[in-house]
């Protein structure tokens, strides 16, 4: 069974979405992921979607569900690399994922995700 | 015989005549523009049309969507066309075709057969096909400015919605003119391929071109927005009007989430903010405490 791989890079996860989603494989991701975060205690999630042509709205919602799983195992999550049609295709299925954080590219998302866990940690 | 064949007989013997009369009188006729149309290809248009007309009322077909009328309709449609272009007005255009009537049977009392109903019959007939015939060069003449007014409003639509950088990593979209869906597509579209091509971090939508804001324009306002932020650029919203505020309200429409300032200067300097820079004047004595104070609540304000 296919599977998207996970790469923790110190305390954060790096989650790059390569092939078209299809629904069992978001069910699995979401899976895998929320488990690699209380196995590796990460603090921070980053979902590249760069390569993603079609999201639909289970997509656009597991992507939210993954969001405000992480927060509730205390990591931040960063969703990045959308393409405008896919922006556009969200925004008009009336997902416009209020509770997920966005960043262009990925070095942009590793930048925001540092500042909110830096940002964390002080407080 | 036909009506149809006799017409074409008529036509057939005295072409030159009837060519001769008609160009004539398209000279001769008030609507005759000198300044638009040579006499020379006036002759020509009419004389291809009239060995065309003749051709095609060789078939016994009147409906001129039939075959037979193929060759007689594509040059009226490549006549009306130019003329459209020319600047001749739809009247003018079919004047054409309408001139002809009087041409064929002006000089040729004697040679209608004899028998009084046959005659008129051929008469109403052939004025029929005429009238069909003019009508439909003011169709295609239609057409064509429909198509010329189409073509226009989608240049119109490409030509007013530029996007500006206003600073690395801040850009601006002017709005002019009323957003309707078409025009918000076109403006997101445009908008979200500006920001992957630039990097860009914050975009600043103005608004001060927009004439009114109702519920949809809003609507379509903060749809833009939501796009822009899964893109991870921030919106800023200007240029509101005192009257669009007011409606705002009125309409109940919540903008809560989009930071909103009454002019682009305003919202260009929160952008710089943001981005850590800041705009001083050359020369100017430094007073940095107090500046710096300043600044740090007004970030604080900004989270």
């Amino acid at each position: 069974m296919e599977r998207i791989p996970i790469l923790k890079m110190g305390e954060y996860l790096l989650v790059t979405i390569q092939v078209d989603m299809h629904d069992r494989l978001a069910m699995t991701l979401q899976d895998d992921l929320t488990g690699r975060i209380v196995d590796t205690r990460a603090k921070g999630v980053l979902i590249d979607i760069s390569a993603l042509e079609i999201v639909d709205s289970f997509i656009g919602r597991m992507l939210a569900d993954i969001a405000a799983m992480s927060r509730v195992l205390d990591a931040e999550t960063v969703v990045v690399g959308m393409r405008p049609a896919v922006a556009i295709t969200l925004v008009e299925l009336g997902l416009s994922l209020t509770g997920v954080r966005t960043a262009l590219n990925v070095e942009r998302g590793m930048d925001l995700l540092r500042e909110r866990i830096r940002g964390r940690l002080s407080e | 015989m036909s009506e149809q064949n006799v017409l074409h007989d008529l036509v057939t013997k005295n072409e030159a005549e009837i060519l001769q009369r008609w160009v004539d009188r398209q000279l001769a006729a008030a609507s005759y523009r000198s300044d638009r149309i040579s006499k020379v290809e006036l002759s020509d248009q009419s004389r291809r049309f009239l060995s065309l007309f003749r051709q095609s009322t060789s078939s016994a077909s009147a409906d001129i969507y039939s075959p037979a009328w193929t060759n007689t309709r594509q040059m009226l449609e490549e006549l009306s066309v130019n003329r459209a272009q020319q600047g001749f007005s739809p009247s003018e255009t079919a004047t054409f075709v309408f001139s002809l009537k009087e041409a064929l049977f002006e000089g040729l009392q004697d040679q209608l057969p004899k028998d009084p109903k046959a005659g008129s019959a051929l008469i109403f007939d052939t004025n029929q096909l005429l009238d069909k015939l003019g009508l439909f060069t003011t169709e295609v003449y239609q057409r064509g400015r429909e198509q010329l007014i189409i073509r226009q409003q989608q240049e119109l639509m490409e030509l007013s919605t530029p996007v500006v950088t206003l600073w690395e990593g801040v850009l601006a979209l002017p709005v002019i003119g009323t957003l309707d869906s078409a025009r918000t597509q076109v403006v997101m579209e445009n908008l979200l391929q500006r920001i992957v091509e630039t990097g860009a971090s914050i975009a600043i939508i103005d608004i001060t071109g927009v004439p009114t804001v109702d519920t949809l324009t809003a609507q379509h306002l903060l749809k833009t927005v939501a796009a822009a932020r899964l893109m991870g650029a921030d919106c800023i919203i200007s240029g509101i009007r005192p009257q669009i505020a007011q409606t705002i309200v009125h309409l109940g429409v919540d903008l809560g989430s989009v930071i909103t300032k009454a002019t682009l200067a305003d919202a260009f300097s929160i952008a710089l903010k943001r981005l850590g820079l800041g705009v001083t004047k050359v020369g100017a004595p430094k007073k940095r405490p107090e500046g710096e104070a300043q600044n740090r609540t007004d970030d604080r304000a900004w989270d």
